[in-house]
């Protein structure tokens, strides 16, 4: 371009700039949005309102908050919350594909039995079922294994003895949910398209090895979400379980505070736990939906991933910037 | 391995053609619709057989029951000296298990319309699944049996890559190497162009008349008509459930004798 003497500028951050060589830059005014500014001040304002009069509340003592959070028995209690969550997740998701692969399987009893089963556990309330679960004892005051209608037994033992309250919490929490899970199972397993499993089958698979490894991991994409919506929901639902007298985080705190009479100061501090629990337990589950998502879209680096990539431009820039 | 694609057509002779392939009389309802009504047909070991006809002749549905993944409703499907699907024993049909239908499946490739990869494998992962897992060949063997499959079909530089990163005529053409993993005897096409871009067709059949050269026996359902004319030993004209008629492609193709064939490839050519 001779004859053009134009000096070149460097356009303004955030400016857009139009791809064409030769074209004359646009350096605009970004959109602004006063609205999200008022918005957000608003809902400042009132959180920070909120908050005050929490913090000023003469009715809340805010040292019984500070001396409990971390208190011995809030924190063994925090652990069986924990190792509840845990253990009941990973047993209902056992039963929960067993349970979707009967209701999906072709064989009617095993249809049926799963359907029975998904309809008496999900149409109960789950609270319902811990006390029932709870009170077994009352039920059936000992439990035999031997062949029904005739006298042969192989053992008998006291219901009580064999089924303490944290099993039978354990028992009640798995069998609910799942029900739950099997549900979530099945769908997932709907959502894979039918061409895999032929392919699989014109490959000379078996059905078996076509579930486990076309077809559930597959399905693991649909099934991820939902499932840690629903390890989420487990985590608070434990508490239920202070119905039975497990000593689990809410059962300790209640127990705390019909000594010490602290109820609100308790309850903060249990709610203090239980979102710190929660927010934890969204980190497995984003690498989790990136684990079973690859194939089907393009990922992003990981937010740790990003942060290193953010450290390496901070020191590039710094460099360009000394030289 | 020995090269699928680059071995050495063997001698087509009349002495040593063995029916691999020989369909009796089947026939297939959906319900109330007959889609097969009684179709009798033979493939030699190394033929090429073209199944050629309007949608909805049952040619894809006939594909389908040589594999078993259509149940037939009469008639019987010999495939390599066994009878596909069914033992017969004292005189009865007996529906095979699935373990025992998987077993003869392994020596039936088949190639699907909608290519029908595993998403969430890579190209090599989707060609290495069934012989580890199935045929429990090492893995070093597979995978380097995978990359020499992949390099045949013209994919050298695509292992790593998920079906997403593919093109259709890419995908198409690692379905087929996937199929040849398993080393069967006969290969089964079902529309295997249909869902490509024009562009990408070529690519596709080019492997296929490779593969062809190499001595396999393919049944082809196409729409191909030159593929068919050059690369099929015969050709069979399916329409309404029922073989019209079936040749050479110089017969079928180029001289038909039915008026349904000939308005067929006039409206298709």
């Amino acid at each position: 371009m001779a004859g053009n003497s134009t000096v070149h500028r460097r356009p303004a951050p955030g400016a857009i700039v139009a791809a064409e060589p030769g074209a004359h830059d646009i350096v605009a005014v970004p959109l602004r949005h006063p609205g999200r500014w008022v918005l957000a001040s608003l809902i400042l304002l009132a959180l920070l309102g909120v908050g005050t009069s929490l913090w000023q509340n003469p009715n809340i003592d805010h040292p019984t908050i500070a001396k409990y959070l971390f208190s011995d028995r809030i924190v063994a209690g925090a652990v069986l919350t924990v190792a509840l969550t845990i253990i009941t997740m990973v047993l209902s998701t056992i039963l929960g594909i067993v349970l979707a692969l009967m209701r999906l399987s072709a064989n009617p009893v095993l249809n049926s039995v799963a359907w029975l089963y998904v309809w008496i556990f999900r149409g109960t309330p789950l609270l319902v079922q811990i006390v029932f679960w709870g009170y077994l004892g009352l039920l059936y005051k000992q439990l035999s294994l031997g062949v029904p209608f005739t006298d042969f037994t192989v053992f008998t033992v006291d219901t009580n003895a064999l089924i303490p309250a944290f099993v039978a919490g354990v028992i009640a929490l798995t069998t609910n949910q799942a029900a739950y899970t099997a549900e979530i199972v099945r769908a997932g397993m709907l959502s894979v398209d039918q061409g895999q499993k032929e392919a699989c089958y014109s490959l000379g698979m078996t059905p078996l090895f076509t579930l486990f490894k076309v077809e559930l991991p597959q399905a693991m994409r649909v099934i991820i979400p939902p499932m840690g919506n629903e390890t989420i929901s487990m985590l608070k639902d434990t508490a239920l379980l202070s119905l039975i007298a497990v000593a689990e985080l809410y059962t300790v705190a209640a127990r705390i505070s019909s000594q010490n009479l602290h109820q609100v100061e308790l309850l903060i501090v249990v709610s203090i736990w239980y979102l710190a629990l929660t927010s934890i337990l969204s980190v497995p589950q984003y690498y989790l939906e990136r684990h079973y998502g690859r194939g089907s879209r393009t990922l992003g680096p990981t937010p740790i991933g990003r942060a290193v990539a953010l450290a390496h431009r901070v020191r590039r820039s710094q460099e360009g910037n000394r030289s | 391995m020995n090269s699928i694609l680059e071995s050495p057509s063997p001698v087509r002779t009349d002495e040593n053609r063995l029916p691999l392939v020989q369909a009796q009389g089947v026939r297939k309802s959906y319900g109330q619709l007959q889609v097969l009504k009684g179709i009798d047909l033979q493939v030699d070991a190394g033929q090429v057989m073209c199944l050629l006809g309007p949608s909805g002749s049952g040619k894809s549905t006939f594909l389908r029951c040589i594999n078993h993944l259509e149940r037939i409703d009469g008639g019987r499907i010999n495939f390599d000296g066994e009878l596909i699907g069914y033992a017969q024993r004292n005189g009865k049909l007996h529906e095979m298990k699935p373990r025992e239908v998987a077993r003869q499946r392994r020596g039936i490739g088949m190639v699907f319309q909608r290519f029908n990869l595993f998403p969430h494998l890579t190209a090599l992962e989707n060609i290495i699944a069934a012989p580890i897992g199935i045929k429990r060949i090492p893995k070093a063997q597979a995978i380097a049996q995978a990359h020499e499959l992949l390099e045949q079909v013209g994919l050298g530089d695509k292992a790593t890559l998920h079906p997403a990163k593919l093109s259709g005529g890419q995908q198409q053409r690692v379905a087929i190497a996937r199929a040849l993993a398993m080393e069967p005897k006969l290969m089964l096409f079902d529309e295997p162009t249909s869902a490509l871009d024009p562009e990408l067709v070529g690519d596709v059949l080019d492997v296929m008349q490779k593969l062809a050269a190499s001595g396999m026996t393919m049944i082809v359902v196409t729409h191909e008509i030159g593929f068919a004319r050059n690369v099929a030993d015969e050709v069979v004209f399916m329409d309404g459930g029922v073989v019209v008629e079936s040749g050479s492609p110089a017969e079928v193709l180029g001289n038909p004798s039915h008026e349904r064939t000939r308005a067929f490839l006039e409206n298709v050519i």
